[in-house]
């Protein structure tokens, strides 16, 4: 497919969909689709096929509300959009009687979710722009909304080298968490001498309760694909690697479909769009390892070696896969690029702060009104997040601290509510940007507690090759163990301090480095909920069953012949 | 191959290009601690222990894996450095059943020489006591899980040196355990060829020959510079 | 008379061998003896640990509720605490047991052999209560001291013991820490 062949393709699906006096649009994400989403589909379905000369179905990626879902947008020509919540089989069987019908009997005034809150107006959708929108297994539609435009543009009026340079004065950042210079990583590459290279998009999200990554791959796999023959353009790639993590296969379902569409219309493979340009994607599925998420031992995965670490220097660009030089970006890094591409750096750089441009995906989750899938410009404070966007804290409760960048990040308390979210200010407070999750905790939550969870965590994935990593964590999780059950003592909160410092400084990759975040961020705010475990003897929060004593208080209570029950493990 | 500068310890010094900075460390003769390296194997920089702080910044480095590079400057021995190297180790010694009174190995054992070396003489962290096996299947030699530091040496030297590729590692984290085979027992794995590298290599009582009772177990590494030598050189020499 | 130092020496969880060790001090034992005065140890049928003392070598891991009350009651009452052998330091052969739960543990060796014994909690105020998981002696209270070995040879021993008397720090040399 050439250029011409693409408006053309374009310009058919817009007035394909023009014919159609309203889209019915619902979505098919995991996250609907785990709150029944199925379900509707069954009950639109024989109801939108009698209509369906009149109606389109359409089945879209994540709307973002879902916390809400299973959500259905209705787009009727000459009327505004109402997107629905909550639906069932029934009410998605209501919404065609009342709504889509031409002779609507009464609206429906139950479960509208009002579009002009905060939690839309408050976003700006770049890499989510076609997320919900679009029919994600459909290339036309994304075609329709200037998909591969930016490709087409790319391999026509520049040269490899300015698309680094546009991408450098665009200000991107890697957004899996570190923040380097995306433009520079690709420069990197591309000055890289090798007579082969690699591209790799990583997709081995493991957070807990972050799924930006599953959802773009999910609601726009095209635009990540585009975004990765962009980069094997740029940086003289032939070959690029989707490694998606085997626990998202609607992902994996649907970016096959897309590289196999794609393929097919020479959009990818030999001669990408008629030009000299060849570029093959293969997707890789990871085992489940959060460690894979780490882009050395990602690589040795798709070497088909043991998911495990090495050391950097060298580092990928030089020495990445099968020692060629390997750009590795994450998912959400290569969605924010066509959109670069097409509408320039000025555009880009234009959103944001000084040193973090365009905008974040975040999964906002925890003790809050709206959670789900959002896209803000970087420089947005976190009360905006929270309060605006997030809508409060549930039932009334009080806002304790959000923890960013899962258990490599830490929590922020009340008093840095209006910190600027990006990059460096995250890092000072003591946490980081991370891949985007943004777990929100109201005053129920005990902090040594949920520093354990996030430990728990880490112990569970640590690969095992380095000491500090594969014993440390295991050892500040027993630390915090006896914190929150009541038998810790002062000793032992030194010593996990102290454990914190060694586990950061001399473990081998990512992982480990920053695993003891989440406690050493606690300790800077909610020390004193330490110190009341310990010397208090009690939870502040009420989480903590604190049934356990310190070994020395145990023979004072023997020895007074009280009972005590001791836990036999 | 080209000449470099570097500063090790406030002292200028010179190296090859390809040399690792424990190399240069060495040659310098100042000592360094390490256990996972082995030298004549490639290294994996697991251990932590050869850890150099880069003089100027808060940076800590793993000697064994990093290059030297021209104008580096770095330190070996410092207050925070001593102090992570013992920690290291006490959770190596926390982490199994390193009970050395009851070991073949007592009195040769590189963890029990180097805890002492480092001035480990007791354990801040709780002890894990962990249920793990023996494996007495093969007819001349024992695997003990308990005494396991899991430094590998002995999966490199089966796969780079033997080419047998017996032994792996299973699971992760603290759950990791080197195997023969896919988890066979030892004495019937196919792999084996009952070489006995891995149990000369093995810096503990991890793998030692059937029959040893405590303190018996004396191992050498010497062999390998043997074999490296006679691969790459041509010299069959034993020294 | 007075400026004579008062020693202790207890025996928690261990095999007693750290004593016989001491014992091997020999002819160092009439050095000592003119040193110090043995005011508590299993070899000197002492019923409680007095007060005022100033080294206390306390020999095996903690492993049951009494061994809990007497280090407390050493540490209370002794100026220097010294870890003494591989038990008290480590744990060593009495930590073992942590890999079974306690009334496994009895069970398996007084319930499934011939004849049979109480179990622990039937036998209140018989036998003390054995803690869930053994400790070395460093977890339970604060050690001033650790002289490792199993056991530890006289010449180590004889090394902590000297420099106690002349009110040193204990210091050993790399040879003298060994575990085990």
């Amino acid at each position: 497919m050439n250029r011409p062949e693409l408006q053309a393709m374009a310009e058919q699906e817009i007035e394909r969909q023009k014919k159609f006096r309203g889209r019915l649009l619902y979505c098919t994400s995991t996250a609907c689709v785990s709150s029944g989403a199925t379900a509707v589909q069954e009950a639109l379905e024989p109801k939108i096929k009698l209509l369906k000369d009149e109606i389109e179905l359409v089945p879209t990626g994540c709307m973002g509300l879902c916390g809400r879902g299973p959500l259905v947008t209705v787009q009727m020509k000459d009327q505004p959009e109402v997107i629905y919540e909550n639906v069932t089989p029934e009410l998605a069987t209501e919404i065609i009687d009342k709504h889509v019908l031409p002779h609507k009997p009464a609206p429906i005034t139950e479960h509208v979710l009002q579009t002009d809150v905060p939690f839309f107006t408050k976003q700006t959708r770049i890499v989510l722009a076609n997320s919900g929108v679009i029919n994600p297994e459909r290339l036309e539609e994304y075609v329709a909304r200037g998909g591969y435009s930016a490709l087409a543009h790319a391999l026509r009026e520049m040269t490899p080298r300015d698309v680094c340079h546009e991408l450098i004065h665009s200000g991107l950042r890697g957004r899996g968490g570190a923040g380097f210079p995306t433009g520079l990583k690709w420069n990197m590459v591309r000055k890289a001498v090798g007579d082969r290279k690699y591209v790799v998009a990583n997709g081995d999200e493991g957070d807990p309760g972050a799924y930006m990554d599953r959802t773009l791959m999910e609601s726009d796999p095209h635009r990540v694909l585009e975004g990765m023959a962009i980069a094997g353009y740029a940086v003289g790639a032939e070959q690029g690697y989707v490694y998606v993590r085997g626990e998202y296969p609607l992902a994996i379902k649907r970016l096959e479909k897309a590289i196999r569409t794609a393929e097919r219309k020479g959009l990818l493979g030999s001669r990408v769009m008629e030009s000299g340009f060849n570029f093959r994607v293969d997707i890789r599925i990871g085992a489940g390892a959060f460690v894979c998420g780490e882009e050395t031992a990602l690589m040795a995965s798709i070497m088909g070696k043991r998911g495990q670490p090495v050391t950097r220097p060298p580092y990928p660009a030089e020495s990445g896969l099968w020692g060629h030089p390997t750009l590795i970006n994450n998912v959400e890094t290569f969605g924010n690029i066509a959109a670069i591409i097409a509408q320039g750096a000025e555009w880009y750089s234009k959103i944001g702060t000084a040193k973090s441009k365009g905008t974040k995906i975040f999964a906002l989750t925890g003790n809050i009104v709206n959670s789900g899938l959002i896209e803000v410009p970087m420089g947005i404070t976190l009360r905006e997040i929270v309060f605006e966007i997030g809508g409060g804290m549930m039932s009334g409760r009080t806002y304790k601290a959000a923890q960013t960048g899962g258990p490599s990040g830490g929590c922020i308390p009340t008093e840095h509510l209006d910190t600027p979210v990006d990059y460096e200010s995250l890092k000072a407070l003591g946490s980081m940007m991370g891949s985007g999750g943004l777990i929100v905790m109201d005053d129920t939550t005990c902090m040594p507690k949920i520093a354990k969870f996030f430990m728990e965590f880490c112990m569970d994935e640590s690969c095992g090759k380095c000491v500090p990593c594969r014993v440390g964590t295991m050892q500040m999780h027993r630390l915090l163990g006896h914190i929150t059950n009541g038998s810790a003592t002062e000793d032992d909160l030194k010593r996990l301090e102290e454990l914190c410092l060694l586990v950061r400084d001399t473990s081998l990759c990512g992982l480990g480095n920053s695993s003891p975040n989440p406690i050493l961020s606690t300790l800077r705010y909610f020390r004193s909920e330490y110190e009341a475990h310990i010397k208090g003897h009690t939870c502040p929060a009420g989480e903590c069953e604190m049934s356990e004593r310190p070994i020395l208080d145990l023979a004072e209570l023997m020895h007074q012949h009280q009972p005590v029950e001791m836990e036999v493990s | 191959m080209s000449v470099i500068t570097l500063t090790i310890n406030e002292q200028l010094v010179s190296a090859q290009s390809e040399q690792t900075l424990l190399e240069a460390i060495r040659e310098q003769g100042v000592e360094i601690p390490t256990l996972c390296h082995l030298e004549g194997l490639s290294d994996k920089g697991g251990c932590r222990l050869c850890m150099v702080e880069a003089v100027g910044t808060n940076r800590l480095m793993p000697a064994c894996v990093t290059k030297v590079q021209e104008g580096m400057n770095v330190r070996t021995e410092s207050e925070r450095l001593v102090e992570y190297r013992k920690m290291i180790i006490e959770l190596l010694l926390s982490e199994r059943n390193h009970i050395c009174a009851v070991c073949v190995m007592n009195g040769h054992c590189e963890l029990q020489s180097l805890a002492a070396n480092l001035g480990v003489n007791h354990v801040r962290y709780e002890y894990v006591v962990p249920d793990l096996p023996m494996d007495a299947s093969h007819e001349r030699f024992v695997q003990d899980q308990n005494r396991c530091i899991l430094c590998v040496r002995c999966v490199r030297v089966c796969h780079e040196v033997e080419g047998a590729h017996n032994w792996d590692v299973m699971g992760r984290g603290v759950n990791s355990m080197v195997i023969a085979d896919l988890y066979q027992p030892w004495g019937s794995s196919r792999s084996c060829t009952g070489c006995g590298k891995c149990v000369q290599v093995c810096p503990t009582g991890a793998l030692s020959k059937k029959g040893s009772t405590v303190a018996e177990m004396v191992k050498h590494h010497d062999f390998l510079g043997w074999i490296m030598n006679g691969r790459e050189k041509n010299i069959w020499e034993y020294r | 008379m007075t400026n004579k130092i008062r020693l202790g020496t207890a025996w928690l969880g261990g095999c007693s061998g750290c004593h016989m060790s001491f014992l091997d001090l020999d002819e160092r034992l009439l050095e000592l003896a003119a040193a110090a005065d043995l005011v508590y140890s299993p070899i000197a049928d002492l019923k409680e640990f007095p007060e005022g003392v100033d080294v206390a070598l306390v020999e095996g891991a903690v492993a049951n509720i009494d061994h809990v009350e007497l280090a407390k009651k050493i540490r209370e009452r002794s100026k220097i605490v010294v870890s003494f052998g591989d038990c008290a330091v480590t744990g060593n052969v009495t930590i073992l047991r942590n890999r079974f739960g306690v009334d496994d543990l009895l069970t398996m060796v007084y319930r499934e052999g011939p004849g049979k014994a109480p179990l622990g909690h039937e036998a209140d105020g018989i036998i003390p209560y054995l803690l869930p998981k053994v400790l070395p002696l460093h977890q339970v209270i604060s050690v001033d001291a650790y002289v490792p070995g199993c056991p530890p040879s006289a010449d180590r021993i004889w090394a902590a013991v000297t420099a106690l008397l002349r009110g040193e720090k204990v210091s050993l040399e790399e040879e003298l820490i060994t575990f085990g």
